[in-house]
């Protein structure tokens, strides 16, 4: 890692990126209901100066010698041995992050002004946005564990608060507690692995672990490594916590598009980059996370062929493109930028096809069953077009942004010609066709095809205020990749934190996997338009399918294996403890109680005479034990 | 202005305010509650005086009085304060006029004749002065005698102000006391004794007694009668079980006092006798006070899962959160100790806020039941916002003033207690499962059960159901549903204070921890060096 010098001039102001949105949020939530009229403006004014500030302090940092500074706030927590400051790291790798963030962050807020238009709570809808952009820049701009953890609860907050944004919709409310409970489970992860960094190097700052992590033994490593993977897949929805993210959907969309998508999700991938230092020392941690993110990659595509709710299958299509994230950074110093780069282009691609989505449900009534839909490019052009560049980027169609970014991580993972290198690669090769699958599927049902509208739909395009977003996005979704890949290369500006970028040796050369991915996404458009486009899409789902469809419907069970596994169990022990605590415990202790002084009702009678056994009792027992004492001393 | 007797004049206003609130005519509520709010005012800005004129980095022991009380058996009346102790006066002087702002309208049940309302508020005071002593005490016997007395406020609110079933609720609570007392008596005596034998004159003066060098074998009996009447009052599983009735049945001012302050007598205890003065026996049975916390964790978490009854269910997660704070004591580090103090002071906080938002829940729909309520937040969304802010205060989420005690229990325990830090770090999924189903369960969904569903908007001025007050009798079976107003400006002056505090204690714990962090070092020194 390069020097972190101390921060000055502008990048020492870079602590106001948080506290603008922070403000905001306070603002509109303390505010009341004499905000209403201006809330949203002054909501996505705050992301957007933020993001104003956040080109300013990349670009002070790009001169900086390191590119590396440290803005020390304040102490946080200091007693006995530990000693937190609260402080800023801003790097390349916080930079890009902070980037994303404010970027797509300030174009869906735009994008909200409409969307929410409508809506009685607009004003708690920013106040919410808000707070999750603070949220999520305190997490990639922490400069310790603990700073970390402050933001990831804290977007976690904002996520629960936004999932359950119609709370009375009890969809929506079961949705955002189990999203809260599932990110728990990882936070116990990311919890007792700062408790293993406290105990062993008595500092939880990035520049004292890593600076001493060298020092450990290798099963700490390890078990670090394991730990922060926890929470990593519980934020990232990666298996075994990938359920919550699909019932996430409850939310308004921009949030879908947003946290569900772009930013909060891939905090996993964040988080497993920065600890790089960590990963770089254990083969069997990274291991672990390459397995982790095969294996999540492709249950999301293959859920994603089978739902008919539009979000639900952009949901899937989110937990299997951070999969291939999660196997990328697991491939270590070859897949960090790779993984960053896939973040990046996601960020724009799938944020685009979210906010396409909403300006679908907007038009038609908020439907979100492709059953219904049919038909819509030429009712929605604009919508339609950034869409389609969305859903191109995101099948690897050559040349635009996934193409470049995805092809990176599967040719990484499939160069280290190992067996792990070739099931993973193998593995991510087939998801990739399924993937060119589902969201050929999608388009077909929603686009295409004659309209199945329900009576007294209407669809039309979206305002301005919704669709100029969308083209933004659309815009970055085509050229990012090759941006990022060709033209800025992203590994040179990375270098300070992940090092001189290795000349990879190929086992196959990079243009004949190219043109394998492509020949592969072909096939699974052309099986999606065999399957679904030729024929007439039926308005309700076919009941009598195959095994394997059900399954994939079913999201391969991990709703039901969660049930049977902690929910239901967990509801037995929970009842029989009560019963043991109401019978048991308490029928114990009331029956020696009713031995010792009478039975209860009698003594709430007479308290006077209560009152004297008591003292009675006290100079018995006192005599007694002064007793004992004096025999014991004096013996 | 250290010199200033505050700690005396902290103990004489209340209880003489309690006298003269007591002494009021019939019909003179509106002025007893006014006298109450003023003298437990007064009690606040002395404790925050105390606070400043309090030196951190001076005597463990500041702020002393002493004066002789029956010299014949060498017990005085000395109070003095430690950082711990000083934190602990902080959140009484704080809580009591919260809580009397609280129960200003609760109208106790019943006819005037049975419940009068100055006696209700009289108590309260003289609790207050009790509770202060107890801090303050430094005379063995002296914390003996406050440690008893505190009970008689606290058994008469339960028992004559309280719900249904409080008779039961009073005798129970009184019965478990009366045990805990009795072994702590024999201690106690037990104490002096050796310290006559020792010193060849008998003493109570606390400073003196840490100085014994104590047999090993005596020190394990006379720490198991502190200790025992510590963990009925904390309560530790398995002797928990009169907590959840009497925080069920006593009015929820009550109730934030007795869980917010009463109870950390028992923490408090272990940090302030156990450990000093039995240093030998503290570490011999720190093993099984460990599995006792730790149990106490997981299982009341699981247990207040199991509620259907909110003001059980917050006593549960507050025995879970006393799990926590005796993990933190009996890990012997500092940052775990210093952590279980700052907890003693948060969930104070934190869990009073909470109850206080389920008495006015209560309040209002007239139902204990969580399956009586839904949608309350779409008519109240401030009272939902402030429940949510105590929810989260509960679940210990970073940003609230949970997060850094339970933090500092959890990562100070872990080095020194591996297997207990991690099976009570699992403790925080069951928190956000216990708080969130709750939260879900009567604030989300649609309007249920004893909340009227809304007609249009406009709210109705309000006043209508607060008048009820929290204390009524609660099981009456068919409930008619109400439209539900929003937090009155009363209820916002109450809450509001501890909101902030959350926010502000959850930035800047370092307030509380350059206060607690001395005393916490001084006692573990007592202790022998931390393992």
């Amino acid at each position: 890692m390069a020097e972190v010098l101390p921060a000055e001039g502008l990048l020492a102001t870079s602590w106001l990126l948080i506290a603008l949105p922070l403000a905001g949020a306070a603002v509109l939530l303390l505010g009341g209901r004499r905000t209403d009229r201006w809330g949203h403006l002054l909501g996505t004014g705050t992301v957007v100066a933020a993001f104003l500030l956040a080109v300013l302090c990349t670009v002070r940092l790009a001169d900086v010698e390191g590119r590396s500074v440290d803005v020390d706030l304040f102490t946080f927590i200091s007693t006995g041995e530990l000693d937190v400051r609260a402080g800023l790291l801003y790097d390349p790798l916080s930079a890009v992050f902070v980037l994303l963030i404010t970027g797509v962050g300030a174009l869906i807020h735009v994008y909200s002004i409409g969307y929410m238009a409508h809506d009685p709570a607009r004003r708690r809808f920013f106040a919410y946005l808000n707070l999750f952009v603070a949220a999520m820049l305190l997490l990639v701009l922490g400069n310790s564990y603990v700073a970390l953890y402050v933001g990831w609860e804290g977007v976690g907050l904002a996520s629960y608060l936004l999932i359950a944004f119609w709370y009375t919709r009890p969809g929506a409310a079961t949705a955002a507690k189990k999203a809260f409970i599932m990110n728990r489970v990882g936070d116990v992860g990311l919890a007792l692995a700062i408790f293993v960094m406290f105990a062993q190097l008595g500092t939880t700052s990035y520049e004292g672990v890593f600076g001493a992590v060298g020092t450990l033994a290798g099963g700490t490593v390890t078990a670090l490594g394991l730990l922060l993977l926890l929470g990593a897949c519980g934020k990232s929805g990666q298996f075994p916590l990938q359920a919550w993210l699909p019932d996430a959907m409850e939310g308004p969309t921009p949030v879908s598009a947003l946290i569900h998508a772009a930013t909060m999700v891939t905090a996993g991938v964040y988080l497993i980059a920065r600890s790089a230092p960590i990963y770089d020392l254990s083969e069997t941690a990274r291991t672990v996370v390459m397995a982790v993110g095969a294996l999540t990659l492709l249950i999301g595509a293959i859920a994603g062929c089978a739902f008919d709710d539009i979000k639900k299958v952009l949901a899937y299509s989110t937990v299997s493109q951070i999969g291939y994230m999660f196997l990328a950074v697991g491939l270590g110093p070859a897949g960090y930028v790779a993984a960053l780069a896939h973040l990046l282009a996601h960020g724009f691609f799938k944020a685009g096809l979210f906010l396409g989505a909403g300006s679908v449900m907007h038009a038609m009534h908020d439907q979100v069953d492709m059953r219904r839909f049919g038909g819509l490019w030429n009712k929605l052009p604009i919508t339609f077009g950034t869409f389609g560049l969305g859903y191109l980027a995101l099948i690897g169609f050559p040349f635009l942004s996934g193409f470049f970014t995805k092809d990176a991580i599967i040719e990484a993972t499939l160069d280290r010609d190992d067996w792990l290198g070739w099931t993973t690669g193998g593995v991510a090769v087939l998801a990739a066709g399924l993937t060119a699958f589902y969201m050929t599927r999608l388009m077909l049902m929603t686009f295409f095809g004659r309209p199945r509208w329900e009576d007294g739909v209407h669809p039309h395009e979206a305002p301005p205020v919704m669709t100029v977003p969308m083209v933004a996005l659309a815009v970055g979704s085509v050229f990012s990749g090759a941006l990022l890949v060709a033209v800025f290369p992203l590994s040179d500006w990375l270098e300070p934190v992940f090092g001189e970028p290795e000349e990879a040796e190929h086992v196959i050369e990079p243009f004949i996997i190219g043109i394998a991915l492509t020949v592969i996404m072909a096939l699974g458009v052309l099986a999606a338009w065999l399957f679904v486009g030729r024929r007439e899409v039926p308005v309700t789902a076919p009941v009598r399918v195959s095994p394997v469809t059900r399954a994939a419907r079913n999201a391969l069970y991990a709703d039901t294996i969660n049930e049977s596994l902690f929910m239901r169990p967990g509801q037995w022990l929970t009842r029989a403890l009560v019963w043991v605590d109401n019978r048991g415990v308490d029928g114990a202790v009331n029956g020696l109680a009713a031995g010792l002084g009478g039975s209860s009702s009698r003594l709430g009678r007479t308290q006077t005479g209560f009152v004297r056994t008591y003292a009675l009792g006290m100079l018995g027992g006192a005599v007694l034990v002064a007793g004992a004492l004096l025999a014991v001393t004096s013996g | 202005m250290s010199d200033f007797p505050f700690l005396v004049t902290m103990i004489a206003v209340p209880a003489v305010g309690a006298a003269v609130v007591a002494a009021l005519p019939k019909g003179r509520e509106l002025l007893a509650r006014q006298l109450s709010l003023g003298v437990s005012l007064v009690v606040l800005v002395l404790a925050v005086l105390a606070a400043v004129a309090f030196d951190t980095g001076g005597e463990r022991f500041q702020l002393t009085t002493s004066v002789a009380w029956i010299p014949d058996f060498g017990v005085e009346f000395a109070l003095g304060v430690d950082g711990i102790a000083l934190v602990m006066l902080l959140l009484v002087g704080l809580l009591v006029p919260l809580v009397i702002g609280a129960s200003w309208e609760d109208g106790p049940g019943g006819t005037p004749e049975e419940r009068p309302v100055r006696f209700f508020f009289a108590w309260l005071l003289l609790l207050e002065a009790m509770m202060v002593g107890v801090f303050a005490a430094t005379d063995v016997f002296l914390f003996y005698v406050f440690f008893e007395a505190m009970l008689v406020p606290m058994y008469f609110l339960i028992g004559r102000f309280g719900g249904p079933r409080r008779q039961y609720a009073a005798v129970k609570f009184f019965l478990y006391s009366l045990v805990g007392g009795l072994v702590m008596l024999a201690a106690v005596i037990g104490l002096y004794v050796v310290s006559a034998s020792e010193l060849g004159e008998g003493t109570f003066a606390f400073d003196a007694l840490r100085q014994l060098e104590i047999d090993p074998g005596v020190q394990k009996l006379l720490f198991l009668g502190f200790f025992v009447a510590f963990a009925i009052k904390a309560p530790l599983v398995p002797l928990h079980t009169w907590l959840p009735d009497s925080a069920a049945e006593v009015p929820i001012g009550g109730a934030v006092l007795l869980v917010g302050v009463l109870d950390k007598v028992g923490t408090f205890g272990f940090l302030r006798y156990c450990l000093p003065l039995f240093p030998d026996a503290s570490r011999a049975f720190a093993p099984l006070v460990l599995v006792l916390a730790v149990v106490g964790v997981l299982y009341a978490a699981l247990l207040a899962m199991g509620q259907s009854d909110m003001k059980r269910l917050v006593a549960y997660t507050s025995i879970s959160h006393f799990g926590f704070i005796a993990l933190g004591i009996f890990a012997f580090t500092t940052e775990a100790a210093s952590g279980a103090v700052l907890y003693m002071v948060n969930h104070g906080i934190a869990t009073g806020l909470l109850f206080l938002v389920v008495g006015m829940l209560i309040a209002r729909g007239g139902s204990r039941q969580i399956g009586d309520y839904g949608g309350v937040a779409a008519q109240a969304p401030k009272l939902a916002a402030v429940f949510l802010v105590a929810g989260l205060a509960s679940l210990a989420l970073p940003g609230t003033n949970s997060f850094v005690s339970e933090f500092l229990v959890l990562l100070g325990s872990f080095p020194e207690r591996l297997v207990y830090a991690i099976l009570a770090t699992v403790g925080i999924i069951l928190a956000a499962l216990y708080i969130l189903l709750m939260y879900q369960r009567t604030m989300h969904g649609p309007a249920r059960g004893v909340v009227a569903p809304a007609e249009g908007a406009g709210s109705p001025p309000g006043g209508t159901a607060d008048g009820a007050g929290a204390t009524a009798v609660l099981t009456a079976p068919a409930r008619t549903a109400v439209r539900f107003h929003d937090l009155s400006v009363r209820e916002i002056a109450v809450v509001a204070p501890l909101v902030v505090l959350i926010i502000v204690l959850g930035v800047q714990p370092q307030l509380l921890l350059d206060i607690i962090e001395p005393a916490v070092v001084a006692t573990l020194d007592d202790l022998g060096a931390t393992r």
